[in-house]
């Protein structure tokens, strides 16, 4: 194996932090975007609806 | 018969021609495994085929399911699972009590033989909850969420009961052979590699059932509770794939040899092993809790964003936290600190769901008062919130140290099968059932406070006995006399333990007893739906249907 | 454009399906896949020898029975647990355990260095009935193992699926499988000599039950459990090194 394992774990031990940062910064904006809030409120209601039967 | 029948004759010519293979797998096992215990499971799926075979063939030439099936949802495979899951509940947990009891009492064993020894019954035990109830349930729940919040019925009629039936063979090959001395020895993935390889055809047709059925959707969003439920069946996929990598012995021979040595087999293990927690146990039952626990409240969740932070949170940080597992041992201590520091972070999204669920109940609370299936659901809510805190707690290195190898391990990991995995599936249950037998309401609204009393006092006492014993069994190990030597001996700590494993057993009881009026509930809530459906016949169309033609078959 | 990636990303139910495969997988690419190389950070130890064909087939008995449940074999590098078990385990020391059984419960003692610490006997009888030496025990019975005799003819098999995982097995030793589990197991048989010339002189070569007549299950899971924590050396002269 050509990757020697000192340089495997430096890359896991930086890394694994700016992963955790960007991918907290990707989710915040999705969920917190103002254009989304219509979608999620119907997606939260539409549960409620009655749902007997598949939508034609 | 009406199930058989309810498939298109193409259908069912496909099942026939798959329990055929089935079959000749089977075959091919009894013969190629002679001398070997892989015979023994030849032989056990060449007759389950075979019975299924004759089942459908009970049908083959019934007429055509009408046309009109299509506007509805397809629910028989929904119906069978939840029957499944209860009879596996009360397996699975009696051969709890049973293990629990031999702990206290080892001459118990009535037996001299080896199926009845303690070793083998354990892991029945443990997949027998985890697998057979936890999977039955979340196998059902899901094929009901999934048609519901999609408003789209699934795209067949076959591949749902290949995938129910499917998994209950490998349950049964799994529980089978723990009797007779068969298991890899990884924790929570005992099975031997043939069964792990039919799990991941199984999975795969699980999978692609969710994809098509979500591609088929009549809603824009896909949602929340789909998300977890997707990503519980993606990552055990690749769990289960890379922990069980495994040579076996020969192709006659049941045995394997992991792929895996050492410290690097261990850290595979308990990737998985604290993943498994995290994905099935955790992820799946959260989808279960953002669909039913709304449903029931008859109240939207109380924030949408939130659960989507938390979902993203969960599936990213879970998977770094099993090192905490192997605090101390031969593992790197990098990994170690690693694992330590994403179990504690991981309270957040945890807190965060759990929290999310307790608030959309906040202005419903005289319903949890009097309303026992949602009461369920709630503690099951404050369990999760406590067993991922007490979970982030014993992950920091200091309180390992004298957590680990005790029964503090054993009460933590029940505080969580009890008091929430399976408290959100008994709720989720008892709001599903009457739902589908399309009855208003439970056989005996009284039998679900019991249970829930029983359930709740169960817990309780288990958690209970096994916190006292596995902090004094942790302090024994570590305490010094005046002298400087170890104080205690290891039979000492044992001794020790004699009155809180009598406890554990009585806690287990309450629970098996809890889970047995349950089954009893559910059971006549089905005989109820078949004598009002003869009563009625003729009449028989769904609550809110127009009067189609008759069944065929009903 | 955020928006137009998120909305598409989630109408797209298989770019949905890959945003959590990859999310999830990220933490265990990163901890898991350093730990392909680890061979580079574990210390060699030259003296570190095999499970015989015997003690293979003993360990494969201990993992049937699901003794690991109860038993650990990994004492952490904690005072207490090295004063009551003896030195902390190594990584070296399971680089050849396929799986490995460190345990995760100790309702028993741990067994890492149970090697050597009691006699033959004495694990005959507590495995027969472990009340009759130790009274207050909890642990089960396993009369059987003395009763049944032990699958030999597939020792050579065991040994080459343990080659293909990574375990260095020499032809020589796959060939005589059978004959050195034999041999392992009679002192007085002429088959005895080839387990030492394979395995090394400090090899156990014994009739751990107690009777020579018949290899059982009980001679194959005694010699494993005297060889626990007896492969190498290199626990103790670190320790000792200190």
């Amino acid at each position: 194996m050509d990757i020697d394992h000192t340089s495997l774990v430096a890359f896991a031990k930086s890394w694994g932090l700016f992963y955790l940062m960007a991918l907290a910064v990707c989710v915040l904006v999705y969920a917190l975007w103002p254009g989304n809030r219509k979608r999620f409120d119907r997606a939260k209601k539409s549960i409620l609806d009655k749902d007997d039967r598949p939508k034609e | 018969m009406s199930v058989v029948s309810g498939l298109t004759v193409s259908e069912r010519h496909l099942a026939l021609f798959v329990l055929g293979l089935l079959a000749l797998a089977g075959l091919a096992m009894a013969v190629g495994g002679r001398g070997d215990p892989l015979a023994v499971h030849g032989f056990i799926i060449l007759a389950v085929s075979l019975g299924l075979g004759f089942f459908v063939m009970s049908a083959l030439f019934a007429p055509e399911p009408p046309a009109s099936r299509l506007a509805e949802y397809y629910d028989d495979p929904i119906r069978v699972g939840i029957v499944l899951s209860l009879a596996w509940a009360v397996v699975g947990m009696f051969v709890g009590v049973w293990v629990a009891a031999l702990l206290a009492w080892p001459e118990l064993t009535f037996v001299d033989s080896a199926w009845a020894s303690f070793g083998r019954l354990r892991p029945v035990h443990t997949s027998g909850v985890i697998f057979g109830f936890g999977g039955n349930a979340l196998i059902a729940t899901s094929l009901h969420v999934l048609q519901r919040t999609c408003r789209a019925r699934l795209p067949d009629q076959f591949s749902p009961w290949f995938v129910l039936i499917g998994y209950n063979l490998f349950c049964i090959v799994a529980a089978s052979g723990y009797l007779i001395g068969l298991t890899q020895s990884k924790e929570y993935a005992e099975p031997e590699w043939y069964a792990d390889i039919w799990l991941v055809i199984v999975w795969v047709v699980y999978f692609l059932i969710y994809l098509r059925t979500l591609q088929r959707r009549k809603e824009p969003h896909i949602y929340v509770a789909n998300w977890y439920y997707m990503a519980f069946i993606l990552v055990v996929a690749v769990l289960h794939i890379v922990n069980n990598l495994a040579v076996p012995v020969s192709f006659g021979h049941a045995k394997s040899y992991s792929l895996f040595s050492g410290v690097q087999d261990a850290m595979t293990q308990w990737w998985y092993g604290h993943n498994a927690v995290a994905f099935f146990l955790t992820a799946g039952f959260l989808g279960m809790m953002y669909y039913y626990l709304p449903k029931r409240a008859e109240r939207p969740i109380f924030s949408y964003r939130l659960s989507i932070i938390s979902f993203w949170g969960i599936t990213f940080m879970y998977m770094w936290a099993g090192a905490h597992h192997l605090h101390y041992t031969a593992l790197p201590q990098w990994v170690q600190t690693l694992g330590m520091t994403f179990s504690i972070v991981l309270l957040v999204p945890s807190w965060a769901s759990a929290g999310n669920a307790l608030a959309t109940l906040n202005g419903a609370w005289d319903r949890v008062r009097t309303d026992a299936t949602l009461r369920f659901m709630m503690v099951a809510a404050v369990f999760y919130g406590l067993s991922t805190f007490e979970g982030s707690f014993m992950a920091i290195r200091a309180v390992n140290s004298l957590s680990h190898y005790t029964d503090w391990t054993v009460g933590h990991v029940h505080a969580g099968a009890l008091g929430w995995v399976a408290m959100i599936t008994f709720g989720s249950l008892y709001a599903l059932v009457p739902w589908m037998w399309k009855q208003e309401r439970m056989y005996s609204p009284k039998l679900i406070e019991v249970h829930f009393w029983l359930a709740l006092a169960g817990t309780i006492v288990y958690v209970f006995a096994m916190w006292n014993s596995g902090i004094i069994q942790g302090l024994m190990w570590r305490t010094y006399n005046d002298s400087g030597t170890l104080a205690y001996s290891f039979i000492d700590s044992l001794v020790a333990m004699h009155p809180y494993y009598i406890a554990r057993a009585f806690g287990g009881l309450l629970f098996l007893s809890g889970a047995v009026v349950c089954s009893y509930n559910v059971w006549m809530t089905i005989r109820m739906a078949r004598i009002g459906r003869a009563a009625g016949a003729g009449t028989d169309v769904p609550l809110h249907g127009e009067a189609d033609a008759v069944q065929a078959g009903e | 454009m955020k928006e137009f990636f998120h909305r598409k990303l989630e109408r797209n139910a298989i770019g949905f399906v890959l945003a959590i495969v990859g999310v999830a997988s990220i933490g265990g690419l990163v901890e898991i896949a350093p730990l392909f190389t680890i061979h580079e950070t574990v210390e060699t130890t030259p003296d570190m020898r095999l499970y015989t064909p015997l003690e293979l087939a003993g360990r494969n008995i201990y993992i049937r029975e699901g003794c690991y449940a109860c038993h650990s074999q990994m004492i952490r590098t904690l005072r207490d647990e090295v004063e009551r078990y003896g030195p902390y385990s190594l990584a070296v020391e399971s680089q050849y355990d396929h799986p490995m059984l460190w345990g995760s419960k100790r309702t028993g003692p741990d067994l890492a260095r149970l090697g050597d610490k009691y006699s033959d006997a004495w694990h005959v009888a507590h495995l027969i009935n472990p009340r009759d030496v130790v009274p207050e025990s909890v642990m089960p019975r396993y009369g059987w193992l003395q009763r049944n005799a032990l699958r030999l003819d597939d020792l050579g098999e065991h040994l080459a699926a343990q080659r293909a995982v990574g375990v260095p097995y020499t032809d020589e030793m796959i060939g005589n499988a059978v004959a050195d589990a034999r041999g392992q197991a009679n002192p007085d048989s002429n088959e005895a000599g080839g387990v030492t010339e394979r395995y090394g002189e400090a090899t156990n070569v014994r009739a751990f039950d107690g009777r020579t007549d018949v290899v059982t299950e009980m001679d194959a899971l005694v010699a494993y459990l005297q060889v626990l924590g007896r492969l190498t050396t290199a626990a103790q002269q670190q320790t000792a090194g200190r």
